[in-house]
């Protein structure tokens, strides 16, 4: 009997296979980045453009769920959006129902939690996405990771999708604490650069900082990047 | 929150339900049965039975200082002009950091600071973090405007201490919220605003803000026949709040008063004194 076609069925040794495939998908995905620096977060995702003909720069990665606090992902474009749109609603709601901005911890248990919900009923599959959540509470910037099964958990930085590990590698190497904005920034265009297929339109960078969000156009990408190729 | 029931599991679209109600309501707590409004009408059954008239019969106050928040309050509960209590506690204790004053109906106010007190700690435990005093009040507010019109009676202020400091805010059954430095509220509270008014200055020290409110309370306890009692006088600072006096008797302190300024306080003071 095969114990991976239906959801609500644990395998005979304590597997949810649907879950763990659904993990897969995400390590399908596009390599994602999050950095945590002292005074700002950096969030850095790789782009893809199915064909020339596409516009690569109207293809949005990084989702802004409230003022200062910023999503991105890897795995299933359509799920992030689904889930993005979920989280942009309760941020407001919360701050309806309590008046002051939710703190990163919540946004980050809530999302994670919608994604668990999925990984308990019948008839629906789960998300097929893991993602980042950055952005400041009580003055201090937070990354948070949320998977397929709904575990969620705080990174100083990590990735995820494609080459994850690679780039993970790398960061482990070179991360360290207190990095300024702009050696955060470095930090990561350099870490994704290495795993992107050449040509900066590949890129999109999001800078959370304490009280707004900085998503960098297309020329200040392309300066990056040529400022990291000479730093080697 | 929604339960979940496991004979739905193995049917397909039954997420569909679940996600409506989870996500598109503020999941307010609603009362248990159909409620009649009366847009209109009073708030309060004035007429009828006057044994059950609970009106606003109180004096509590709170005001912000340099060295925290102060509460003081009365501690007479009546029914019409019978004295039920001369010993209420007027002043909840929701938490470690967060204090509410009661006015209007005992029983309401007691219910929904005890429902603010479940929720504070539920928040806290969930997400590791304490609730501010904004957000308490934000969320009783809430609550109050969902039973908007059908009855409730509550004038209570919300005081607190949190990471940004101490903060009082009031919060009636209209479900106005109103932030502020000075507050009295009850059928006292104008005899009170009377003396707070006069001798108000943030620069106070806890000594002169303790007589302030005592004060305050004893003139209205004084003037008003429905406030009495004992005098509970509470301070709100940065780790938390204190209780400074538990009750002072207001008679013991109308002779106080009166002796201070040379007086007998027996209201014949143009009578001849052989001694």
């Amino acid at each position: 009997m095969s114990y991976d076609t239906a959801l609500t069925v644990f395998s005979p040794d304590g597997q949810l296979f649907q879950v763990e495939y659904a993990m897969e998908a995400v390590k399908r995905g596009l390599c994602c980045v999050g950095v945590r620096g002292k005074d700002a977060i950096i969030l850095g995702v790789e782009k893809k453009s199915a064909s020339k003909l596409q516009d690569v720069k109207t293809i949005k990665k990084v989702y802004q769920l409230d003022h200062n606090l910023c999503m991105t992902f890897s795995g299933l474009n359509a799920d992030a959006r689904i889930l993005a749109n979920q989280t942009r609603l309760q941020c407001q709601q919360y701050k309806i129902y309590y008046e002051d901005d939710p703190s990163v911890d919540y946004i980050a248990k809530f999302t994670s939690q919608q994604q668990q919900k999925f990984t308990q009923r019948g008839g629906a599959r789960p998300y097929g996405i893991s993602t980042l959540i950055a952005g400041f509470s009580n003055n201090k910037p937070k990354l948070f990771q949320t998977d397929p099964s709904g575990a969620c958990s705080e990174w100083k930085a990590t990735s995820l999708g494609k080459s994850a590990k690679q780039v993970k590698d790398f960061l482990e190497k070179h991360w360290r604490e207190g990095l300024h904005e702009k050696d955060a920034l470095l930090l990561t265009t350099k870490a994704l650069m290495d795993v992107v297929e050449s040509g900066n339109k590949n890129i999109e960078l999001c800078v959370i900082r304490k009280n707004e969000c900085w998503f960098l156009n297309e020329n200040e990408v392309e300066e990056l990047t040529k400022i990291t190729a000479q730093l080697q | 929150m929604i339960d979940f029931d496991p004979s739905t599991f193995g049917l397909a679209h039954t997420y569909q339900k679940e996600d409506k109600d989870e996500i598109n309501t503020l999941q307010m707590p609603s009362a248990p049965q159909v409620i009649y409004r009366t847009l209109n009408g009073p708030t309060q059954t004035n007429g009828g039975n006057k044994l059950n008239n609970f009106k606003h019969g109180t004096t509590t106050l709170g005001f912000v200082f340099k060295e925290g928040i102060l509460l003081a309050v009365d501690s007479r509960a009546s029914m019409g002009s019978f004295l039920s209590s001369e010993q209420v506690r007027k002043v909840i204790e929701i938490n470690e950091y967060l204090l509410g004053t009661m006015a209007g109906g005992a029983a309401d106010c007691q219910y929904w600071l005890a429902y603010l007190a479940n929720h504070c700690r539920t928040y806290e435990l969930k997400n590791g973090s304490k609730l501010s005093v904004a957000a308490a009040s934000k969320f009783l507010q809430g609550i109050l405007i969902g039973y908007k019109n059908s009855g409730l009676s509550m004038g209570c202020m919300i005081a607190g201490s949190d990471l940004s400091g101490q903060h009082l805010y009031y919060i009636d059954n209209d479900g106005m919220r109103l932030k502020g430095d000075i507050f009295s509220v009850g059928s006292g509270s104008t005899y009170a605003y009377g003396v707070l008014d006069n001798h108000y200055r943030y620069e106070m020290s806890l000594n002169e803000a303790v007589e302030l409110g005592i004060r305050a309370i004893y003139h209205a306890t004084h003037r008003d026949t429905a406030s009495g009692g004992v005098v509970r006088v509470y301070h709100i600072h940065q780790n938390g709040w204190t209780k400074v006096h538990d009750g002072i008797d207001v008679v013991d302190l109308h002779y106080q008063f009166a002796q201070q300024k040379g007086l007998v306080g027996d209201g014949d003071e143009a009578k001849q004194r052989l001694f």
